[in-house]
């Protein structure tokens, strides 16, 4: 990891007790001490984020909340999404682009209301949060303030049983639906709730005070339906579901269009060309992109991992894998990886290179595993 | 059990004549979390000492299985081709990986024992 530090200087999480007290293996990830797994181990853990509830610690992710005359157009001089239109307690994915139309960094931005005010709360990637912030600071100075919150904790409760369970402490969090939050009481605490995720599940995010968070955590945790998930079965869920893992599948080299996510470029953005990268950008969508991130499903049962070379039936390479793993809830390999435009199509068979052999996998759609947001 | 000798590396070989049979620690399986997929040699292929003999694969990576001794691979657990998990299960029996008969015998003389073997463990930890 680029920026590992040595394990004494990690940071820890609020919860990080909570972790240490259920065994959990910590290991050290964007500066952080985390937990990778807990006894019950990866593939237990996924299945019950699938089956009933999963706690997650996510304190890591940076959270800010970004302030100005007119917060939504100054945000969206560094992403394409749109933005202005997003209504009070509407969230949305988009991505912090460099000039050249790579992807610096995927966030969620919530647009909130204080005070009659209008202004937008941000999550981003622990790995990216410092430089992110620094950017969009820089980038907006003189129109909007960033405020970065230090001293919140952030919990994710993703799976079928997290809106009962949920429910319970916070009754308005059933009001929601998939991509909208609000700030509300959960057991008598201040938090902002969204329902959100990142394994396809449905479930919440809750941002909360650092001092609560172990108190809400052992709470939800009293339920039979809860159980602690670490990273690993975290990077098994998003993958099954699709979804990028920034530093791998998406990068400062990667268009929007590459990646299969030119829907987060808005149609109100395409037509007005303002976003950093946009002539790229708009000719990749208008005359599609050389390459594209696809699904993989490689045949029998041995898992391809990050970097394997991917080759055509003529054995020319054609691009390489940027996450792979084992699905548990398919019990067989998954991976998603770059291909050139022409090996794209969903059925097409591939060869990726696995230690010195080759394993057939064929071109699949995503997501691997249906999601199950509430959307209404 | 007696006869059953390990390397810092957590494989471990057992001894019957001249054959032996090769696996991973629980200790490693622990490590490695779930075991979803392993590959394992071509009988008839001949392994020096340290050789890569087979690979294990869990949720999230894949490590190496290098043999403990040198020799020529007789067998193989085909039963791992069908359940993985036996390796996270039955680490020092039914999660064995293959059996080689042995070229060179005093190689088993590098190994640790049992006892040697749980206090290397217990500093690790």
């Amino acid at each position: 990891m680029a920026n590992a530090k040595p394990d004494t200087d990690l940071l820890k999480t609020p919860l990080h007790d909570l972790h240490v007290a259920h065994e959990a293996r910590m290991v050290p990830f964007a500066g952080y001490a985390m937990p990778v797994q807990y006894p019950g181990g990866i593939m237990t853990e996924h299945r019950h984020a699938r089956s009933a509830a999963g706690l997650f610690d996510v304190s890591h992710m940076g959270q800010a909340i970004l302030r100005g005359a007119d917060v939504a157009a100054s945000f969206e001089k560094l992403v394409p999404g749109d933005i202005a239109s997003l209504a009070v307690g509407q969230m949305r994915y988009t991505l912090l682009l460099n000039d050249a139309g790579g992807i610096r960094d995927d966030l969620m931005a919530t647009r909130i209301e204080e005070d009659g005010r209008f202004a937008l709360f941000l999550v981003v990637n622990a790995a990216c949060k410092d430089a992110d912030f620094a950017h969009i600071a820089t980038a907006l100075e003189g129109e909007a303030e960033l405020e970065i919150l230090e001293d919140r904790a952030l919990v994710a409760l993703q799976g079928p049983h997290a809106e009962s369970v949920l429910a319970e402490l916070a009754p308005g969090c059933r009001d929601l639906v998939f991509l909208e939050g609000a700030g509300m009481a959960v057991d008598g605490v201040e938090a902002f709730v969204t329902r959100s995720g990142y394994t396809g599940e449905d479930g919440f995010e809750i941002s909360l005070a650092a001092d609560a968070a172990m108190a809400f955590a052992e709470k939800l945790l009293t339920h039979d339906e809860v159980a602690l998930i670490g990273l690993g079965a975290r990077d098994s869920l998003r993958l099954e579901a699709g979804l990028c893992l920034y530093g791998h599948d998406i990068d400062e080299t990667t268009t929007p269009v590459e990646a299969g996510l030119s829907w987060a470029v808005g149609k109100r953005r395409r037509e007005a060309a303002d976003f950093p990268g946009a002539v790229t950008i708009l000719k990749q969508i208008a005359e599609g992109p050389s390459r594209k991130r696809v699904g993989l499903r490689p045949e029998g049962r041995a898992p391809v991992r990050e970097g394997a070379p991917i080759r055509d039936a003529g054995e020319q390479l054609v691009g390489k894998v940027t996450s792979g793993g084992f699905a548990p809830t398919l019990e067989q390999p998954i991976a998603m990886g770059y291909v050139s435009a022409a090996c794209a199509e969903p059925g097409m068979s591939l060869q990726i290179e696995l230690r010195g052999r080759s394993v057939s996998a064929e071109v699949a759609a995503m997501p691997f595993v249906k999601p199950r947001y509430k959307r209404s | 059990m007696a006869d059953r000798k390990y390397t810092e590396d957590h494989e471990w070989v057992e001894v019957d004549g001249d054959a032996g049979v090769i696996g991973i620690s629980d200790y490693a399986q622990e490590q490695l979390g779930d075991v979803v997929f392993v590959e394992l040699p071509d009988i008839g292929k001949i392994l020096d000492q340290r050789d890569e003999a087979a690979v294990v694969e869990s949720v999230k990576a894949a490590a190496e299985v290098y043999t403990p001794v040198s020799g020529e691979v007789i067998e193989v657990n085909e039963e791992l081709n069908n359940d993985p998990s036996l390796v996270n299960t039955d680490a020092f029996g039914e999660g064995w990986f293959i059996k080689l008969r042995l070229s060179d015998p005093t190689e088993l003389e590098d190994l640790m024992d049992e006892a040697t073997y749980k206090t290397f463990v217990a500093g690790l930890n």
